[in-house]
């Protein structure tokens, strides 16, 4: 651990492998966090399939492997694949989840053809750029993470200027348009952006797995935090980490790819948010259900108890337990349930079958059927 | 004669079918106007177009005689409440804020002057004290009123509310019934899309029957008459006679 953490800072590859996959996981992070709250989570994957033939295209155009270049081509064909679609939904009757099917499938097909084509002209250059489709973080240089670092912060310095606007066109952008903000150009503005910071990403993570850094840190954010500002910072903080962790990981192990590695701990971070985030994670629910069951049966139980004592002279009459396994049928058998009475000082067994309520437990229970039919007496 | 909202041939057209054909409406300022009408009559997108967000294959709105463009600091608007995902992950002093992001303008944030004036309406609307809960926590009823703050603190003249009585409980309806006669008090004009034809009479001054066409609107006690429900409803004959006995009664 300590090697790797050293390695971080002396080896030049790593260092700047770990430092772009950072930078493009803060900016993929930030903006899929607009994706999943305008439900267009899936767009960031048609986006980044149909960047492919503008890959291939800039490449056969200018016959450069410039990452410039090559972004700028995936950038333009990226766009247009999200024009059509918002194009393709408004004009005609296909719903928007086929839209995306097509344009996905289309870019990405004819972008297959393409290099293709590309691996069988005789030309030595052509090598390298396969590495698209899954990705090849090892090959970054520090020019290519410059140039994620410029474009990265730029997006999110975008992102912070036009917080407000966003956010409204995230939550209500009817109401934004009614205020007199363009949303057209600003919903353009802000696909153009999700355009960039998946096309940045494009070299690292590949067209494949790209949509992932933009849906899964912003998934996992979501389940922390009711606040979109934290949820937005989260998600960046996610996506950061797991660039990080895939680097180092991959540095590690011969032969693991950076780019599905990175993937694969994003993903455990939202596994682990889905299962235990307070509030909104599967654990917690489960045990607040539990507890809240538990509480029911308790007072349930209680209340029964309180019924049978008040039908007798004194509170201390014993009742039978099959009496109460009767009455009450939310609670079942009522065994265990008096158990915890029991812990709980409310009721005492008399013998083995039979028991009645402690002072406290009718104080208890005539709260409860007071917070119960209160309104009515 | 200066109306507040006046509307003239406006014809919507969605793919080739008209969805609104040749409205007229003229609106007295000060009034409350029930817009009603069966399901696709288009009163959502009577407001909507209003409001400049569905382009009119025809026709004309003026808001107190000047174009709605020109006027958007004196109009407010309610969308219905199912219109937004309330798992959004923000809190509903937050959305009330947003009422006031159009006087704000271009990047600037809300401060803390923009806070205590929602409050404030938060207050009216009886809410003050839900603040800082999560709008994932709110009832169906406390989501209509923080709508109804948001349009509160953008201080309008002109009103446009789509069904804000949809699934609320009676003690929201006539709260917001109260608020809309506030409103009417202060003189401000108020047009809500409804669906109860049998609290027309009671809650509003004015109605608009409305089944693409326009067939009829003014006065309630002119217009809101047998034959002109009969027409708008069609073949619902059953249900119109049977408000009109409840009318009666």
């Amino acid at each position: 651990m300590i090697d790797l953490l050293t390695n971080l800072f002396s080896d030049y590859t790593l260092r700047t492998v770990a430092l772009g996959s950072a930078l493009l996981g803060i900016t993929a992070g930030s903006l899929g966090g607009f994706a999943l709250l305008r439900r267009q989570s899936l767009l960031g994957d048609a986006i980044s399939h149909a960047a492919l033939p503008g890959i291939a295209i800039a490449f056969l155009l200018t016959g450069s492997k410039a990452p410039l270049v090559l972004i700028l081509g995936a950038g333009i064909a990226g766009w247009i694949g999200a024009a059509l679609i918002s194009v393709v939904t408004t004009q005609t009757r296909i719903k928007y989840d086929s839209a995306l099917g097509i344009m996905l499938s289309v870019f990405f097909g004819f972008g297959l053809v393409l290099l293709t084509y590309i691996q069988r002209q005789p030309d030595a250059n052509q090598a390298g750029l396969n590495s698209f489709l899954f990705g090849q973080a090892a090959a970054l240089i520090e020019q290519d993470v410059f140039l994620i670092f410029v474009i990265g912060s730029v997006v999110i310095l975008l992102i912070a200027l036009f917080w407000k606007e966003f956010k409204l066109l995230s939550f209500d952008s009817d109401f934004l348009g009614t205020l007199g903000y363009p949303i057209r150009t600003l919903d353009y503005l802000l696909t153009t952006l999700f355009v960039v910071a998946i096309v940045i990403g494009l070299q690292t993570v590949g067209v494949v797995l790209m949509s992932a850094m933009i849906i899964a840190p912003a998934a996992a954010a979501r389940q922390w935090t009711d606040r979109l500002g934290l949820m937005i910072f989260l998600a960046g903080i996610f996506g950061a980490f797991s660039g990080v962790g895939g680097a180092l990981t991959s540095s590690l192990i011969p032969a693991l790819p950076t780019g599905p590695t990175i993937v694969l701990i994003v993903s455990a971070i939202v596994l682990i948010s889905l299962l235990f985030a307070p509030n909104r994670g599967l654990v917690f629910r489960r045990v607040r259900d539990w507890q809240a069951g538990k509480r029911l049966r308790v007072d349930a139980v209680l209340v029964d108890l309180y019924t049978l004592a008040s039908q007798h002279s004194s509170a201390e009459y014993p009742h039978s337990e099959r009496v109460l396994d009767v009455m009450s049928s939310i609670s079942g058998p009522a065994h265990q349930t008096l158990k915890v009475l029991k812990d709980l000082d409310l009721a005492i067994p008399i013998d083995s079958t039979h028991w009645s309520l402690t002072p406290e437990g009718v104080l208890r229970a005539e709260r409860v059927i007071e917070r119960q039919f209160g309104g009515d007496s | 004669m200066d109306y507040a909202i006046d509307i003239r041939d406006l014809t919507v057209a969605y793919r080739e079918k008209p969805v609104l054909w040749d409205v007229d409406l003229q609106v007295p300022p000060g009034v409350l106007i029930a817009i009603v009408g069966p399901n696709g009559a288009g009163k959502t997108s009577l407001i909507k177009s209003s409001l400049g967000l569905i382009k009119p294959a025809a026709g004309s709105v003026l808001i107190h005689g000047r174009p709605y463009s020109e006027q958007r600091s004196t109009v407010a608007y309610v969308p219905q409440r199912g219109s937004v995902d309330w798992d959004f992950p923000t809190n509903v002093l937050d959305v009330v804020t947003m009422g006031l992001y159009g006087r704000l303008g271009w990047f600037k944030r809300p401060g803390k002057s923009e806070r205590i004036e929602a409050l404030k309406s938060l207050a009216q609307v009886g809410m003050e004290e839900y603040a800082t809960r999560q709008i994932s926590q709110l009832s169906g009823g406390q989501q209509q009123r923080v709508f109804l703050a948001r349009a509160l603190v953008q201080d309008a003249n002109v009103y446009f509310m789509d069904e804000p009585f949809q699934g609320v409980d009676a003690t929201t309806e006539r709260a917001i019934v109260e608020l809309l006669q506030n409103l009417r008090k202060q003189g401000k004009t108020v047009a809500v899309v409804h669906h109860d034809l049998q609290t027309v009479p009671e809650y509003f001054d004015h109605v608009m029957l409305l089944n693409v066409r326009r067939i009829a609107s003014g006065p309630v006690e002119e217009v809101f008459t047998e034959d002109n429900l009969r027409t708008t409803y069609g073949g619902r004959v059953a249900f119109v006679s049977a408000l009109s006995a409840a009318r009666k009664q």
